[in-house]
C-alpha cells in the first residue's frame, strides 16, 4: 500500500482528525495549569481515567463516557484536596494517582478482560477509532478549545493571582472546577491518541517548549496548541510511515517529537534571552551614562566585528565583555 | 438621605490558623477620605485590607462596602485592590499589558472582547506607572519596583473609586512614588478614597487626612495624620517596655490603646 492509498483509508482520516484536534485541546488547558503549577495534574487524572475506562470495558458501558465520568470526579476531588490546604496536598494527590491506577487494573481482572483492551487506552489507539469516537472527540474538543480560548481573559486573572481575582469579583471556585472538568475533558480526549500514561506529556510539553520563546500569555497558548497539533499530525504521519519497516506506535512518537520540538527550543530560548538582555535599553531618566575611555584596546569595532551591535541614542556601542564600548574619536569610551 | 461610608469595619475580629490576628476593629471610612493605616510589622494591616475586601473572613462583627454587607456585595468594579507582593509572576509569561488587562475584568462581560474604553484605560495605567514602553515585555523579566507599579497600574486600569493599598510605593524610587502621589491626588480630587498601607508616606504624606495606627491587632490611634516617626513612638509600638509617663505629641489627639499609657506596664 502506498502512502497516498493509506492517508486515504477512512481509519487513517479518523486518526489524523484526531491527532489534530487532541494536539490543539491538551495544550490549550494544558497552558493554564503549568500557570498554576500544576503541571502533573494532567498525570493524576489520567491515573484516575484508567478506572474509568475499567469501568467501562467491564460494565459495557463505553469507555470514553465512564473515563470522562470517573476523571471529572478525580480532577474535582483533586481541586478540593488542593482547595482545602496545602498540609498534606501532595501525599493526598499521590494517594489518588496510584488508587485510580491500582483500582483500573483490578476491575479489568477482576471482569476478566484481556490486557489488550486496557492497553489500547493506556498507550492509545489511533487506528482503531470509531466513528462514533470521532464524532465524540470533535465535540468535546471544541469545547475544551472553545472555553480555554473565549474564557481566557478570566481564567488568566484566576490563575495568575487568585486573590485579585476575588477581589475583582470573579467566582474563583467555579473557575478552578471548570479547570479541573476541561483537564478532564482533554485527557479522555487524549488517551486514545497519546494513552493515558503519556496524556500529561501533550498537555504540559508544547507548553514548556512555547515558553522558551514567548513573554506573554497569549502567545504561549497558540504557540502551544500550534506546537501540539504539528507534534500530534507529524508524530502520528512518522510512525505511520516508519511502520512500513518495523512496528511503530504513534502515541510514543508524538510525545518524542513533542520533547524534540523542547531540545531545540531549549537553546534558542537561552540564546534570545542573553541577547534581549545585552539589548536592553538604557533606563531612561537616568544621568548619562559614565563617560570613560577605557584602556588599551586593541580590536576594532565596527559592522561585522563580532561583537554585538547595540544602538545607543545616537551611535553604537559594542557589547564587549560584558560592557559597552562606543567609538569616540581614536579610542573606546565605556559606556 | 445621608451617604452610606465607602468602608465601614464593626467590631470585626480575624482569626488566622486558629490565632487571633485582628481583635475589635473598628474603623468606618467616610466617602472621600484618604486613610494612611499604618503600624509595626505584623501589627496585622494587611489582615485588616484583606478583611475589607472579603479575603479573609471576619468572625463576629462586620464588613460593609458602600452600606452592603461584604456577602451581599458584588459592584467590585468600584474597588480597587493592589495586594502586598514581591512579585506578579505564575508558571507561564504573562506581558506586562496583560497583567494591567486583568484589572479591566470588573468591568468586562464574558466572552466579550476588549472595548475602545477598556483599551483606553489599560493604557492611560501604563502610562501613569510610567511603564508604556515595557507593556510587551514579560512581567517576570521587571525589576520588584517595576512589578509594584505593575499591580498598581492593574489596580487603576478598572477606574475604581475605593482603592485598598497595602504598601504600594514599598521598593518604588521616589521620582514613581512621587507620580503616584500626584495620581491619587488627582483621583481624591474626584472624590476617590482611598485606604493606603504604608511604612513610610513620603511624597503620599501631604494626601493623608486621617492616620490610623494597629497595634498587635488592635487600633491604637484613630486621628488625625502622624509623621512617619511618630507611629513608631513607644507608646504604639512597644506597650510593655516603657516605664515613664511620656509627654504626648501635640498631633495625638485621642489614642485608643489604655495599658500602654499605664506607667510600668506589665511586662
Ligand atoms: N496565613 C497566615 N497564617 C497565620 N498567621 C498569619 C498569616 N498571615 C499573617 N499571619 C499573622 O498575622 C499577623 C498580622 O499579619 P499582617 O500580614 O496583617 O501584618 P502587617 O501589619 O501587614 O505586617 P507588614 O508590615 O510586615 O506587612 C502576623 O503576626 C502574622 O504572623
Ligand atoms: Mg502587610
Amino acid at each position: 500500500m502506498t502512502p497516498l492509498e493509506l492517508f486515504g483509508e477512512q481509519f487513517m482520516q479518523r486518526a489524523l482528525i484526531a491527532a489534530l484536534l487532541t494536539g490543539l485541546a491538551a495544550p490549550a488547558i494544558g497552558t493554564f495549569l503549568v500557570q498554576r503549577r500544576l503541571a502533573l495534574m494532567g498525570d493524576g487524572i489520567g491515573h484516575v481515567a484508567v478506572t474509568g475506562v475499567a469501568l467501562g470495558l467491564a460494565t459495557g458501558a463505553s469507555p470514553l463516557w465512564t473515563a470522562v465520568l470517573v476523571a471529572a470526579l478525580g480532577a474535582v476531588l483533586i481541586e478540593v484536596i488542593r482547595e482545602r490546604g496545602q498540609t498534606n496536598g501532595d501525599v493526598a494527590l499521590a494517594l489518588l494517582f496510584y488508587g485510580g491506577l491500582a483500582g483500573g487494573l483490578f476491575i479489568s481482572g477482576l471482569a476478566g478482560q484481556s490486557a489488550a483492551a486496557l492497553n489500547r487506552y493506556l498507550f492509545g489507539s489511533l487506528t482503531t477509532l470509531s466513528r462514533s469516537d470521532i464524532v465524540v472527540t470533535t465535540v468535546l474538543a471544541v469545547a475544551v478549545v472553545g472555553l480555554c480560548v473565549g474564557l481566557a481573559p478570566q481564567l488568566f486573572a484566576v490563575a495568575q493571582d487568585q486573590e485579585f481575582a476575588r477581589v475583582a469579583g470573579l467566582r474563583v471556585r467555579a473557575y478552578n472546577l471548570l479547570v479541573a472538568v476541561l483537564a478532564a475533558v482533554s485527557v479522555t480526549v487524549a488517551m486514545r491518541t497519546v494513552g493515558l500514561l503519556l496524556v500529561s506529556a501533550l498537555m504540559v510539553v508544547p507548553v514548556a517548549t512555547a515558553q522558551q520563546l514567548t513573554r506573554s500569555f497569549r502567545t504561549t497558548i497558540v504557540a502551544a496548541m500550534a506546537l501540539g497539533a504539528l507534534a500530534s499530525v507529524g508524530g502520528l504521519v512518522t510512525a505511520t510511515f516508519a511502520s512500513y519497516e518495523v512496528t511503530v506506535a504513534p502515541g510514543p512518537t508524538i510525545v518524542l517529537l513533542a520533547l524534540a520540538c523542547y531540545a531545540v527550543a531549549w537553546p534558542i530560548g537561552i540564546w534570545s534571552r542573553h541577547r534581549a538582555r545585552l539589548r536592553e535599553p538604557f533606563p531612561s531618566g537616568q544621568a548619562a551614562p559614565q563617560h570613560g575611555a577605557c584602556d588599551e584596546h586593541p580590536h576594532a569595532h565596527g559592522p561585522g566585528c563580532g561583537h554585538l551591535a547595540v544602538p545607543h541614542d545616537d551611535h553604537v556601542d559594542y557589547v564587549h565583555d560584558g560592557h559597552r564600548h562606543a567609538v569616540h574619536g581614536g579610542h573606546y569610551d565605556e559606556h | 438621605m445621608t451617604e452610606s461610608a465607602a468602608v465601614e469595619v464593626r467590631n470585626a475580629s480575624v482569626a488566622l490558623g486558629g490565632r487571633p490576628v485582628l481583635r475589635g476593629i473598628d474603623l468606618t471610612v467616610a466617602p472621600g477620605d484618604f486613610v494612611a493605616l499604618m503600624g509595626a510589622n505584623g501589627s496585622g494591616k494587611s489582615t485588616l485590607v484583606r478583611a475589607m475586601v472579603g479575603l479573609r473572613p471576619v468572625i463576629g462583627g462586620e464588613v460593609r462596602l458602600f452600606g452592603t454587607p461584604l456577602d451581599e456585595y458584588d459592584a467590585w468594579s468600584r474597588i480597587g485592590y493592589v495586594p502586598q507582593r514581591a512579585t506578579a509572576g505564575s508558571g507561564v509569561p504573562a506581558s506586562v499589558w496583560e497583567v494591567v488587562a486583568a484589572g479591566r475584568l470588573t468591568r468586562r462581560r464574558l466572552l466579550r472582547p476588549l472595548s475602545r474604553a477598556d483599551r483606553a484605560a489599560i493604557e492611560d495605567a501604563l502610562e501613569v506607572v510610567g511603564l508604556v514602553d515595557r507593556r510587551r515585555d514579560a512581567v517576570t523579566n521587571l525589576s520588584g519596583g517595576q512589578q509594584q507599579r505593575v499591580l498598581i497600574a492593574r489596580a487603576l486600569a478598572g477606574e475604581p473609586e475605593l482603592f485598598f493599598l497595602d504598601e504600594p510605593t514599598a521598593g518604588v524610587d521616589l521620582p514613581n512614588q512621587q507620580v503616584l502621589a500626584d495620581t491619587l491626588a488627582r483621583l481624591k480630587e474626584r472624590g476617590a478614597t482611598i485606604v493606603l498601607v504604608a511604612h513610610e508616606l513620603g511624597p503620599l504624606a501631604p494626601l493623608v487626612d486621617r492616620a490610623v495606627v494597629l497595634r498587635d491587632g488592635r487600633v491604637a490611634y484613630d486621628g488625625s495624620a502622624l509623621q512617619d516617626h511618630e507611629v513608631h513612638q513607644p507608646w504604639f509600638a512597644e506597650p510593655h517596655t516603657h516605664h515613664h509617663h511620656h509627654e504626648r505629641p501635640p498631633s495625638v489627639s485621642a489614642p485608643v490603646g489604655r495599658d500602654d499609657q499605664l506607667p510600668g506596664g506589665r511586662r
